[in-house]
């Protein structure tokens, strides 16, 4: 129950996030270097453009990625169909974007 | 004299089970001569299709100790274990009409929906399309156009079975023939009709259908084709590029 849109968003989407989640991956080995402290990140992160629109994007792609193949998870496996399946996708796409963006705010206002 | 023993589905949609026959074991037998067996020596109450008993049919196709196969080219000692016994049922995902015959109804509703009739680009008055054997996309029809239609792929098919409504990779591969097809008229209205909620894009690309086809086709190729033929064509009409 995928139709060309969705998937091509997925595929789109996957595109985005494969160098953010080696940037990501780069960073968090980097960070861990001496010690992982709080204080330390948030000097790195509060105050910078890059690194909130880097995870903004990210939150988007997830949450735009995740939804999507979700809801073909809702579909095939547990039969959702129809209403629900489209309120239990976007429940869970908004869900990810707001916790998501609240994240990246909090880090880098 | 050695025997085989076969179990084989009984009844409907609504309830069926096995019942067990013994077979006399011959040196070269298919899987359809033991169902032919049953149904001539013991049984004339068995239902089963068959016609043509060479692979180019494609109407016996059966679960063969649960997995999808053309019963007259498969045999028994290709599949017969130890244990000398060969379960018989009817293809997956297609409603049973009794016993080992399905209803084949939705799978061949499936080709029509994605397109797969002849579109024709010419009359009979123009002369035929000259096609070079050796152009990329008679090559590329080439490969997916040897279908009979057994059914084997859309029985095999994880995707059909999580979701009643989805073509197929039997139909997929058809519409991808066709794609090919210089002689096909109005492509767009294949790839629109490949591109909905029941098309080519819900394949998880397991390759089941690949695995099982008995003529060795590659649906799974032709439907992983059909989807980039489809992203293309999408991203270019966002782009505002015609072709």
């Amino acid at each position: 129950m995928i139709s060309a849109k969705l998937f091509i968003l997925q595929r789109l989407t996957a595109l985005i996030m494969a160098p953010l989640v080696l940037g990501h991956l780069a960073l968090m080995i980097y960070a861990v270097q001496g010690g992982l402290s709080a204080s330390e990140i948030l000097g790195r992160t509060q105050g910078s453009v890059f690194w909130a629109i880097f995870y903004a994007l990210f939150v988007f792609a997830v949450a735009i990625h995740a939804a999507i193949g979700v809801r073909t998870v809702l579909f095939e496996w547990l039969k959702i169909r129809g209403s629900v399946l489209e309120l239990l996708s976007w429940s869970l796409g908004l869900a990810l974007l707001v916790m998501g963006l609240y994240s990246v705010y909090a880090v880098t206002a | 004299m050695n025997t085989i023993t076969v179990q084989v589905s009984r009844g409907s949609e609504k309830h069926s089970e096995f019942q067990t026959f013994e077979v006399p074991e011959q040196e070269n037998q298919t899987v359809l001569d033991l169902v032919t067996y049953i149904q001539e020596y013991i049984d004339p109450t068995l239902s089963y299709r068959f016609a043509c008993r060479v692979g180019m049919c494609g109407s016996c196709g059966m679960m063969v100790n649960g997995e999808p196969r053309w019963t007259c080219r498969t045999h028994v000692k290709k599949v017969l274990g130890s244990s000398k016994t060969i379960e018989v049922g009817p293809l997956k995902n297609l409603p049973v009409i009794k016993d080992l015959v399905v209803d084949m109804d939705t799978f061949f509703d499936k080709w029509i929906a994605v397109g797969g009739v002849h579109h024709p680009s010419k009359n009979r008055h123009q002369s035929i399309e000259k096609i070079s054997e050796l152009s990329a996309e008679r090559m590329s029809a080439n490969e997916a156009v040897e279908c009979i239609n057994c059914g084997v792929c859309y029985a095999s098919c994880d995707v059909v079975s999580a979701n009643s409504d989805y073509f197929g990779p039997a139909a997929l591969n058809r519409a991808w023939s066709l794609v090919n097809d210089v002689k096909t008229k109005n492509k767009d209205s294949i790839l629109e009709a490949v591109s909905g909620n029941a098309g080519c894009h819900n394949c998880h690309s397991q390759q089941n259908c690949s695995n099982y086809c008995p003529n060795e086709l590659n649906p799974s190729a032709s439907i992983a084709s059909l989807k980039r033929t489809v992203f293309a064509s999408k991203i270019n009409n966002l782009f505002g590029n015609s072709k």
